[in-house]
């Protein structure tokens, strides 16, 4: 039985990874998980220079999902090598490492410093958070911003480049194949959906800055359909993401058209996601007689 | 490290399934639980678990402070207040049923601070069952001079009575219905008490009073945060408070109140 799957000719172990920012870089939860056991480990955000976030609240539970604000806190490129990418090198897994910024220019100055870095197997340009004023979305909701900062990086850049698209948008496959043709090895898909939870009590929004990301199981379903609207229109891989917390929820991505699939806030409800859900993937490959993980890829179209 | 607070827990953290041994109702919307799990081997006097409520529509797991351990009968007691979805379910639950639990999180009050010193240990409302256990284990290591625990209530009181047997204790309360009408801050004006280092847990606007107080009169104090969470364990940063050196983790002045908190020393944060 296989389960490895190719992004950009690098190899992964299974098609399960950590979604941006609910993972740390893998510390915080190698208590619960064996990382050596995930396809990859996907780094929280990281910009040139260390970012203090939003205020608090930064955190709010909805109805089958949560809210976060954090506005991409993050201890700046200088110290993730040191210490965040120096951890990493026990583990034998993938490193992606999910890149911000506010300017073209500061989001360039992390890829370069990254192609330095052996330990990085692939680039996540998050050009889709809901939570910074500035730069950041606009990059990912504009095709003409997205195109330019996509060619921009793929200059740069030594690792493969994978862009993250954000879900507020009209036209997904417009986003989608706008990040293909300029150049990105791949992309991955949704970020966060941009929400708004009122305490009435208070007569205050329960986050310090208003809106949020919502994530988890409430946003699955708008997740999977817009993954299969991404790959049916391009032809670079694509990695799902949208309140994925087991097996079944994963396969559903995949045969939506996702070669691989990251796991965000279910971590939070569950530490162990992560490896439950390779092991769920194997379990369902086994009993339906599935050699290759290959042939679940975009099986239902 | 910013924290002169006490060291992180170095234990795994884990996710277990708690059974639940007793629940009874001790006052207008607080409840007490004693949950069997054996994270009580681990757990010391502020510290918390995060206990998922058994609805898969609420996601995040509710943060509550340990009350009292119990090493022997493989115990640990939370006392709540039931305040919304999670809190009023866990209030509706009975003996035998089970609740997942994420533990033991957080740093814990460093007790051995209060050594040959005397020592106030302070909580209001919902902030007072932590500092429970907090008197127990000062008494435990019987190396502080005096221990007074000084708690806050609205009205009804819960508690005191267990206070009273590990401590002296005092009370106030916001109509005046028992002890010094007033709050913590009332109580100490009105028996001149003195101390060298302060425990406490409380609303924020006790914790600014405290922090002051503190710094005026020259007493350490540690005082234990609150912020909404959603990990738990220090990965997604939601739950950070503002420090006043920058933090060696975050290199911003942030800390994580899950993993390097809940518990600082007073100086360290700004609140
Ligand atoms: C370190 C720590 C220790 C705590 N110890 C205790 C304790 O010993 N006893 C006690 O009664 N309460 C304690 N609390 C507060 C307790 O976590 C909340 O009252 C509880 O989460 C409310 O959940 P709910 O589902 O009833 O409310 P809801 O309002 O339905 O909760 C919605 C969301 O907001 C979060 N939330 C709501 N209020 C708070 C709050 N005050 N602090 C943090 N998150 C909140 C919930 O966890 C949940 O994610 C503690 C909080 C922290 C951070
Ligand atoms: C607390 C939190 C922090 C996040 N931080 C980042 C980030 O730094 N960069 C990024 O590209 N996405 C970030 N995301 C988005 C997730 O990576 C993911 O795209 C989204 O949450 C949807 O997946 P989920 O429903 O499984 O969480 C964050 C999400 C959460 C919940
Ligand atoms: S709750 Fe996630 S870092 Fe504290």
């Amino acid at each position: 039985m296989n389960t490895k799957v190719k992004i950009a000719g690098v190899e992964f172990k299974n098609p399960v990874m950590t979604a941006s920012g609910t993972f740390g870089s893998g510390m915080e939860y190698s208590d619960f998980v064996d990382l050596s056991k995930l396809g990859a480990v996907v780094t929280k955000g990281v910009a040139a220079k260390p970012w203090a976030g939003n205020d608090t609240p930064r955190i709010a539970e909805t109805y089958g999902g949560m809210l976060n604000a954090i506005g991409l806190q993050n201890p700046g490129i200088d110290t993730f090598i040191e210490r965040d990418l120096a951890f990493l090198k026990d583990y034998d897994t993938k490193v992606i490492v999910n890149v911000c910024g506010k300017t073209v220019e500061e989001y360039l100055e992390v890829v370069e410093r990254l192609g330095h870095e052996k330990r990085v197997d692939l680039l996540e340009i998050n050009v889709s958070c809901p939570n910074v004023k500035e730069g950041a979305i606009a990059f990912g909701q504009d095709p003409k911003a997205l195109s330019h900062i996509t060619k921009e990086i793929k200059k740069k850049a030594v690792q493969p480049v994978i862009m993250k698209l954000s879900p507020n948008v009209t036209d997904i496959a417009l986003m989608a194949k706008t990040a293909e043709e300029a150049g990105a090895d791949a992309i991955s898909l949704i970020n966060t959906i941009t929400g708004m939870k009122i305490d009435i009590y208070r007569k205050k929004f329960a986050l310090a800055n208003k809106t949020g990301g919502l994530s988890g199981p409430a946003i699955k379903p708008v997740a999977v359909r817009m993954v299969y609207q991404a790959a049916h229109a391009v032809s670079i891989p694509v990695i799902g993401m949208g309140g994925i917390g087991n097996a079944e929820d994963a396969l559903e991505f995949i045969m939506a058209g996702a070669t691989a699939v990251a796991i965000g806030a279910m971590n939070f409800v569950n530490p162990y996601a992560t490896v439950e859900t390779i092991e769920g993937i194997e379990a369902f490959m086994k009993s339906q007689g599935v050699e290759d993980i290959g042939q679940l890829i975009g099986a239902v179209n | 490290m910013t924290g002169k607070a006490g060291e992180n827990s170095i234990m795994e953290k884990k996710k277990v399934t708690a059974i639940i041994r007793r629940q009874e109702q001790i006052a207008e919307d607080i409840y007490d639980l004693w949950l069997e799990t054996d994270l009580c081997m681990e757990a010391k006097a502020g510290q918390f678990v995060s206990v998922y409520p058994p609805d898969g529509a609420l996601l995040l797991p509710r943060p509550i402070s340990i009350c009292k351990i119990d090493k022997n009968a493989g115990l640990i007691r939370l006392v709540y207040r039931a305040v919304g979805n999670g809190t009023r379910i866990f209030s509706g639950m009975h003996s035998g049923h089970k609740l997942e639990i994420l533990g033991v999180l957080g740093n814990g009050f460093p007790i051995e601070k209060a050594d040959e010193k005397s020592v106030f240990v302070m909580g209001g409302g919902i902030g007072i069952p932590p500092m429970l256990q907090t008197v127990i284990s000062l008494q435990e290591r019987s190396k502080a001079k005096n221990i007074n625990a000084v708690l806050g209530y609205r009205n009804e009181r819960f508690l005191m009575d267990e206070f009273s047997m590990h401590c002296l204790a005092y009370a106030a309360t916001e109509d005046g219905s028992y002890g010094t009408k007033g709050n913590v801050m009332d109580v100490l004006r009105e028996h001149s008490l003195r101390a060298d280092v302060i425990f406490a847990c409380g609303p924020m606007p006790m914790l600014r009073a405290i922090k002051e107080f503190s710094a005026q009169n020259g007493i350490e104090a540690y005082i234990s945060l609150e912020e909404r969470m959603a990990c738990g364990v220090g990965a997604c940063l939601g739950c950070v408070c503002k420090t006043k050196e920058i933090d060696a983790h975050s290199k911003v002045n942030n800390s994580r109140i899950c993993t390097d908190g809940p518990v600082y020393y007073a100086p360290d944060v700004e609140i």
